[in-house]
């Protein structure tokens, strides 16, 4: 008789299998999400210069990374680069980079945005009261900067979670592929595993992202 | 008002790429003097003011404060600030930090005052404008007429010896312009030296010991108000004041 496919999850080490391809997943949008924040600052402050060569060098790279899909970026690191140049990026590495290339373009955008919405105003009346440059940035601008940002980047950060189970396109074993591999070793024994898996890795995802998204909206709210 | 020249301005000329927006003007403010600038829009009040505290840099001319030249680079301007006060039209308050904050910021940080002496200061000013129960909303709490009330303090808690307020009752509604109004009368008759841009003539006339009246750019008219509003001597200053009144057209 076929057993129920919930049973498969408990079956020898499923459970932590599921567990370690999230890891693989969250390892890697972690490390580009922590990468691109403080890089993603500083181009976002490039943006804002006056200087006609800084703002279309980040354009032309904001554009050139937004238009193309991940995947082809991915798959450009991970088999391009290795034609063009001989480098063998490992998946992990062709990954991390992707993913902060990515996250540094949207973060600086944000950023971006950010700093141009503080209106001239503030600026005005900081230095009407005798503020220096560096303590109206530091007293006024920054701080407002931040609170529109908080929210922002906590929803890349969520964006970028999921983004990276593009990666299993590249042969990276992440949580969806065990999620594959224990469906296809179960085939027969328990066909209903493949609805009991991917239940559990909606699941998985929604347990990552849920309380991130809960305190974007917690911030959102305490800073107005 | 004493003989004391406290703000001297002479050949002062601000252009904006080809546009001349400022274009010779000579003027001195004495200590305790209220001075109201008039003039139509665009006549370059804004950037007068501007220019007296260095939010603007001249293109020619000085501007001196106690005889120091307010310029517009490094330390020695942040320190002449400190003793110039401007309100702005659209009462910037810094909206992350509340009230007291506000109020407080500038003189902590900048003055480096100790927190107590400040905050006492600034207890006694929000009294004295009835603002003392909203000291720990923010500014997105308050009406405009309370802002530009909170920003007059901001200024004032830095002790400045000049006051500059720019069309600060513009973007009020009518109701709340009194309120705010007030405050500025009051400031004039504990002897604040100030110099004020307004479209509120009946206020204009109370509050200043002199008009100027500035049109292109240049000061058209430099008079006592009773005799600039009863008898402008240039036709431009008729002109404009003519704007300000209604005749009754029926049955004449």
């Amino acid at each position: 008789m076929q057993g129920s496919g919930i049973s498969v999850l408990f079956m020898g080490k499923n459970l932590l299998r599921l567990l370690g391809g999230l890891w693989v997943t969250l390892r890697i949008s972690l490390i580009a999400v922590l990468l691109s924040i403080p890089l993603g600052l500083l181009f976002g402050m490039l943006m804002t210069l006056k200087s006609p060569v800084s703002r279309i060098v980040s354009r032309v790279y904001l554009e050139f990374i937004r238009i193309m899909p991940q995947l082809v970026l991915l798959f450009i690191a991970y088999f391009g680069v290795t034609r063009a140049f001989g480098w063998n990026l490992s998946g992990d590495t062709s990954a991390i980079i992707v993913f902060t290339l990515w996250g540094t373009a949207e973060m600086g955008d944000l950023v971006r945005s950010a700093l141009i919405s503080i209106p001239k105003h503030q600026y005005d009346s900081a230095m009407a009261l005798g503020m220096s440059r560096v303590q109206t940035f530091g007293y006024v601008v920054v701080p407002q900067t931040m609170r529109r940002l908080i929210p922002l980047t906590i929803n890349l950060t969520t964006r970028m979670i999921k983004t990276t189970s593009l990666v299993v396109l590249i042969g990276m074993t992440e949580v969806l592929k065990v999620g594959k591999q224990i469906i296809d070793a179960n085939r027969f024994d328990y066909p209903t595993a493949a609805l009991w898996v991917y239940g559990v890795i909606f699941l998985l995802y929604f347990l990552a992202c849920f309380p991130i998204s809960m305190l974007a909206r917690k911030l959102e709210k305490r800073w107005r | 008002m004493e003989d004391k020249i406290l703000l001297e301005i002479s050949g002062l000329v601000k252009r904006f790429g080809s546009e001349t927006v400022l274009n010779g003007i000579d003027l001195s403010v004495h200590k305790g003097e209220v001075v109201v600038v008039l003039g139509p829009s665009g006549c370059g009040k804004s950037t007068l003011l501007r220019c007296m505290n260095g939010l603007e840099p001249p293109t020619d001319g000085t501007v001196l404060l106690d005889g120091k030249a307010v310029t517009a680079d490094g330390k020695k301007i942040t320190e002449l600030r400190q003793k110039i006060g401007m309100v702005f039209q659209s009462y910037d308050l810094f909206p992350h930090k509340s009230i007291m904050d506000n109020i407080t910021l500038a003189p902590i940080k900048v003055q480096k005052r100790p927190k107590r002496e400040v905050e006492q200061d600034a207890q006694r000013l929000l009294k004295r404008v009835g603002l003392w129960e909203k000291r720990k909303a923010y500014p997105r709490e308050l009406s405009g007429g309370q802002k530009q009330r909170a920003a007059i303090i901001r200024a004032l808690c830095m002790n400045p010896e000049l006051m500059l307020f720019d069309e600060v009752t513009a973007a009020l509604d009518p109701e709340m312009v009194k309120e705010v109004l007030d405050v500025i009368l009051e400031l004039a008759e504990s002897g604040m030296t100030m110099v004020i841009v307004t479209h509120e003539m009946q206020f204009a006339r109370a509050v200043a010991d002199r008009i100027i009246f500035l049109d292109n750019g240049k000061i058209v008219e430099n008079s006592k108000p009773d005799e600039f509003f009863t008898n402008p001597k240039s036709q431009r200053a008729k002109d404009f004041l003519k704007t300000f009144s209604f005749e009754k057209r029926k049955n004449s």
